[in-house]
């Protein structure tokens, strides 16, 4: 952990200098967005070349039920820390609810495999420690794209940071077998957003602002839980 | 046989009214699943037809959404300085393009179910948000909010907000930087430059 903070540190410093150069006129949710493009490339290329073309032989070859399978169980460890988040924002009976998914999805679900839970009317939730730290007054500062990760901003990132460290996925052992668990659920994850992603390549005109705003004002939403303050368009 | 043809027509003649009075969930509603169920049974349209499933859009969804009021809205400020041909040519591209988008999502969808939220408005209310929830197994449900507003034509749709995300909202900032590099025109061609790109890459 240590190591990735010290990492995305580097990063910033490297993010300041770049910023002074340029005198664009530029968002001020995004102070270094030239900065960001370049990360913003990178990743691109990292998707185009390896994890795309990965996930869409992943797509073809498995049956969508068997991917969606896949994608219970996963999902399933989640529900753990989304608990432990609703509990920290005050939100008990969603926190109740998470648990009790993840206790009738373990066993009757059969190690998750299953939603179970979905059916007998227990929603699930999308909660992370980026959204607690929203939800107790933390600003979200910059907005960051982070390498391999996307779109982030300075507090998200370090809530991203937290729910890595608290993942259950990290405490598997033996190490290979974390590390393939690791690959499955992120080719798995990719694979579901296929569809998502040639859309947004349809719908923008600068897919870079575009996929940034739609973040920030996912974000916004989410530690809402749907209900934001709603800026009225004029 | 001819004795049935007169109520009927009047029925027709009271009928219209009615519908364009129907309230905006119902519409909604209506229009959802109708859609859909079109797309479930079309077999070129499952077959990857793309020309006909935006036949399909034009057909049935189009006539529900306000483009200009849209228009206006993503343009924000620069929209009082454009000339009334470049609105007209603004919101035609714009258009275009969402029905483009439209088709895209409609033909990833993949028979999840609706979950229509009863409204939450006052019956004298002329500008409402509809909530549909898109449910699928294993993840959060998708929230979709329709803006409504009522018009002497019924009631006309001027945003969709999928996940809490605005879709006009979105592209303020993408018009709004087009406009101040390269003025309206440039935003018209680029719109059209795109919408030109995506009718070629579907083609193929």
């Amino acid at each position: 952990m240590p190591r990735v903070l010290r990492l995305l540190l580097l990063l910033l410093l490297g993010a300041l200098g770049g910023c002074a150069s340029s005198g664009e006129e530029r968002d001020p949710r995004d102070p270094f967005e030239g900065f960001n493009r370049g990360i913003y490339r990178f990743n691109d290329e990292v998707d185009t070349w390896v994890a795309r073309p990965v996930a869409t032989v992943y797509k073809k070859a498995l049956h969508p039920e068997i991917r969606s399978r896949v994608g219970n169980f996963f999902s399933n460890f989640q529900d753990i820390f989304i608990g432990v988040n609703n509990f920290l924002q005050g939100k008990f009976a969603d926190g109740v609810n998470d648990w009790a998914r993840f206790a009738f999805n373990s066993t009757f679900g059969l190690l998750g495999i299953h939603d179970v839970a979905s059916e007998w009317g227990l929603e699930k939730h999308n909660e992370d420690f980026g959204q607690t730290f929203g939800r107790w007054g933390a600003p979200s500062g910059p907005y960051l794209v982070l390498p391999f990760l996307g779109s982030s901003t300075v507090r998200d990132g370090v809530g991203t940071g937290f729910d890595y460290y608290f993942a259950p996925l990290g405490e598997v052992r033996p190490i290979n077998l974390r590390n393939t668990l690791y690959g499955v659920y992120l080719v798995n994850t990719r694979a579901d957003l296929l569809d998502a992603s040639r859309i947004l390549e349809e719908a923008a005109l600068d897919r870079y602002v575009f996929q940034r705003d739609a973040f920030l004002q996912r974000r916004q939403s989410l530690i809402y839980d749907g209900n934001p303050p709603r800026e009225k368009l004029e | 046989m001819k004795r049935l043809i007169a109520p009927f027509i009047l029925f027709c003649v009271f009928l219209a009214p009615a519908f364009a009075q129907e309230s905006p969930d119902a519409l909604v509603k209506t229009v959802t699943l109708e859609v859909v169920d079109l797309i479930a049974k079309d077999k070129e349209i499952k077959s990857g037809n793309r020309a006909k499933l935006v036949e399909v859009i034009e057909q049935k969804v189009l006539p529900h959404f306000n483009f200009t009021a849209m228009t206006a809205l993503a343009m924000g400020q620069n929209w009082g300085k454009a000339t009334p041909e470049q609105k007209k040519l603004l919101a035609e591209q714009f258009k275009t393009l969402l029905v483009r988008t439209y088709a895209s999502a409609l033909a990833a969808y993949s028979e999840q179910k609706f979950d229509f939220r009863p409204l939450r408005a006052k019956p004298t209310d002329t500008d409402v948000t509809v909530n549909v929830r898109v449910l699928q197994p294993g993840a959060q449900a998708v929230t979709i909010d329709y803006s409504m507003e009522k018009t002497a034509n019924g009631w006309k749709v001027y945003d969709v907000m999928v996940g809490g995300v605005s879709l006009v909202a979105n592209y303020r900032t993408e018009f709004a930087n087009t406009v101040r590099n390269s003025g309206i025109d440039g935003l018209i061609k680029d719109l059209s430059a795109k919408n030109k790109s995506l009718e070629k890459g579907a083609k193929k």
